[in-house]
């Protein structure tokens, strides 16, 4: 194994992980039967906040803390207008996807391109990172990787081994049953929304104190939100396929800037920039259109059953409606 | 509250205006600079003379056709997200023809542009159209990766294929040739008669077919309730893919006029962020027609009066999009406010 290869996967892990993490707090939002889709602006704005709180205060504790307070904001006004206020929760999420990104882009104007901007240090992991090839590429990143693989089993386990994460998918599938069984629907569904917020929160911290370092008016990460979002949904809401999802889409994008380098291919670095978003619309015709059941039908009939629910996705029933229960 | 209606309905529909307005006075603050110095200028550059008023119409023209065609859009419950992306279309589309395509007669090639430009949006948003109705994907995500997708076009060609064989900017295209460009009404008073009648014509055109028609009803009959429409014997597939494919003509036709009067050359992100824009202003018009011409004028207006603000006092064009996005989120939220709690059920 050459240097240059582990390094391309080194860089893999640490770019999906923003991903990781935004979807699969919008994974806890959605699986409550709450759409909120202000995710590319809350990335954005908790971002400028992140760098924002970091350099005032000089260490980036703060300015993660802040940056995953202002998503759960963002997420808390959501709920509100969504359920308190019955207002439509797409039409409340893009106004406030496009509010927040602009926001973000006036308010930080002070903070664009900082000359040493705060970044969150690399933290080897004593033992593990000194194991040839798995140690280099997944075990000496900052804390931002390792809080997202946490996260994703924590988030697995609570959804699918305990009771109050049995309440939850029951309260984005079938609220009125989870009701009558005692569980107070709307109030979870603002629980999960702000921890789902904060969580995107933390995402927007660690591309602004992380792989993207500092703030300007331009931000690389402009769009990512939507490829989150597009990850749920690829994702059939299920937290380990999220992170094959994110780590898919980032070994893409590690794989178009190797050819962009390499002196042998040419094709325009501009058509490259393409590429997320071609995946991004094949993934979703390949899990919403009618190619998985094609292929499923190919299969044995045994392994079919297990087939579809490997590769369908479907949303929470409820997702996206109103509860008006209590 | 205690008012009587009468008081309380102008009190409802004036207070997000107010609260809008103080916001983004609030943010203007935050950055030391003036509010009323801020909202002075912009006074000051939309209508100090003819030609700024010219400016004005110049923003209100593919802005008013953008929105008029998202509201054909909402009407048939469909999320146009793209409609940005339709406009880029639009713009590539009239620059190619303006570039490249030979037409014999010099004052039949403009029409000819404008027309590429509405074919190129209307393709556009059958793109998105097919993705959902015929691939599952929603038109909001087919919409984002579509909009990505155009403007990376653009700026391929732009940097590469279009330009010039002895080499030129990578910034912009070179000049169209002036047949190409639109005619003005007068040097002073530089706005394009026939984009500005095409404009009221399309007003006019949305809200008698909303209205009037059985185009219109069916349109309106699948945004309320797809499954029900299906079942009454209503298109829906068909009905959602013209209600795109008209809103794809307006929003290239609005993209021609940025392309062949406001630049007469092709640069990257030349929509000048309209397709947004036009998004928030049909939630304003709560997906009304009549609304449209009016609110768009005013941010319009707007619009154009703070080029002179990012120019004299530094502050950067966003605020634009601070202050109708918090507008746009007060009057979601008072909507609700004024719903009686007895109503819950029915929603």
């Amino acid at each position: 194994m050459n240097d240059p290869f582990l390094n391309m996967l080194n860089s893999v892990v640490a770019n999906a992980t923003p991903l990781v993490i935004a979807s699969m707090g919008e994974v806890l939002t959605e699986r409550a039967g709450v759409i909120n889709l202000s995710l590319n602006g809350s990335i954005l704005l908790s971002a400028m906040v992140g760098v924002a709180a970091a350099s005032i205060s000089g260490t980036a504790l703060v300015g993660i803390v802040a940056a995953a307070l202002m998503g759960a904001l963002i997420a808390l006004l959501l709920a509100f207008t969504a359920i308190r206020l019955r207002q439509d929760q797409v039409a409340v999420g893009f106004v406030l996807t496009l509010l927040c990104g602009d926001l973000a882009r006036f308010l930080g104007k002070p903070f664009n391109n900082l000359p040493n901007p705060i970044i969150v240090p690399n933290l080897p992991i004593p033992i593990l990172s000194e194991i040839p090839v798995i140690g280099r590429v997944f075990f000496q990143h900052d804390i931002f990787v390792y809080f997202s693989v946490l996260l994703v089993i924590a988030v697995w386990w609570w959804l699918y081994r305990t009771r109050p994460g049995l309440t939850l998918r029951a309260i984005g599938e079938r609220p009125e049953a989870a009701f009558s069984r005692g569980a107070r629907v709307n109030l979870l569904r603002y629980l999960y929304t702000a921890i789902g917020g904060a969580l995107v929160g933390v995402a927007g911290a660690a591309y602004s104190l992380g792989i993207k370092a500092g703030w300007s008016s331009s931000p690389t990460m402009d769009g990512d939100g939507w490829i989150a979002l597009a990850i749920v949904i690829f994702a059939g809401w299920h937290p380990f396929r999220v992170v094959f999802g994110a780590y898919l889409l980032a070994a893409m994008r590690a794989i178009a800037s190797g050819i962009q380098q390499s002196p042998d291919i040419h094709i325009s670095p501009v058509l490259l920039n393409m590429l997320p978003w071609l995946l991004m619309l094949g993934t979703l015709i390949v899990v919403s259109g009618g190619v998985v059941e094609r292929l499923v039908r190919l299969m044995p009939i045994r392994f079919q059953d297990s087939a579809r629910t490997l590769l369908r996705s479907t949303p929470p029933a409820s997702l996206g409606t109103r509860f008006d229960g209590d | 509250m205690t008012f009587p209606t009468i008081i309380r309905r102008p009190l409802l529909l004036l207070l997000p205006v107010v609260i809008a307005f103080a916001l983004t006075a609030l943010c203007l603050l935050v950055l030391g600079a003036d509010p009323l110095e801020v909202a002075q200028t912009v006074w000051e550059g939309a209508f100090k003379d003819t030609a700024k008023l010219a400016g004005v119409l110049n923003f209100w023209i593919p802005l008013t056709l953008t929105s008029i065609g998202l509201i054909i859009t909402f009407t048939a419950g469909l999320w146009n997200i793209g409609v940005e992306g339709q406009m880029m279309a639009g713009a590539i589309a009239a620059s190619w023809s303006a570039l490249y395509l030979p037409i014999p007669q010099p004052e039949l090639c403009v029409v000819a542009c404008v027309m590429c430009g509405a074919l190129g949006g209307a393709g556009w948003a059958l793109m998105v159209g097919l993705l959902k109705t015929r691939f599952g994907v929603n038109e909001i995500f087919g919409g984002v990766a579509l909009n990505a997708i155009i403007n990376t076009i653009a700026i391929y060609l732009i940097s590469g294929p279009w330009q010039p064989l002895e080499g030129g900017s990578a910034q912009f295209t070179p000049p169209f040739p002036t047949e190409a460009w639109l005619p003005v009404m007068s040097p002073d008073f530089q706005v394009p008669l026939f984009m500005l009648i095409l404009a009221v014509v399309a007003v006019i055109g949305v809200v008698l077919a909303l209205k009037g028609t059985r185009f219109g009803l069916e349109l309106r009959a699948a945004g309320k309730s797809p499954r029900s429409a299906l079942l009454l014997g209503v298109p829906v597939t068909r009905s959602a893919l013209l209600a795109l494919v008209l809103c794809g003509v307006l929003a290239g036709i609005g993209g021609s006029q940025r392309v062949l009067h406001t630049y007469h050359s092709l640069r990257p992100l030349v929509s000048g962020g309209i397709g947004f824009y036009a998004l928030l202003i049909a939630l304003l018009a709560n997906f009304r027609a009549l609304p449209v011409p009016f609110l768009t004028f005013v941010l319009a207006a707007i619009v154009a009066g703070s080029t002179r603000v990012s120019i004299l006092l530094g502050i950067d064009q966003s605020l634009i999009g601070v202050f109708q996005g918090i507008l746009v989120l007060v009057i979601l939220m008072t909507a609700g406010l004024r719903q009686p709690r007895s109503d819950a059920g029915k929603g």
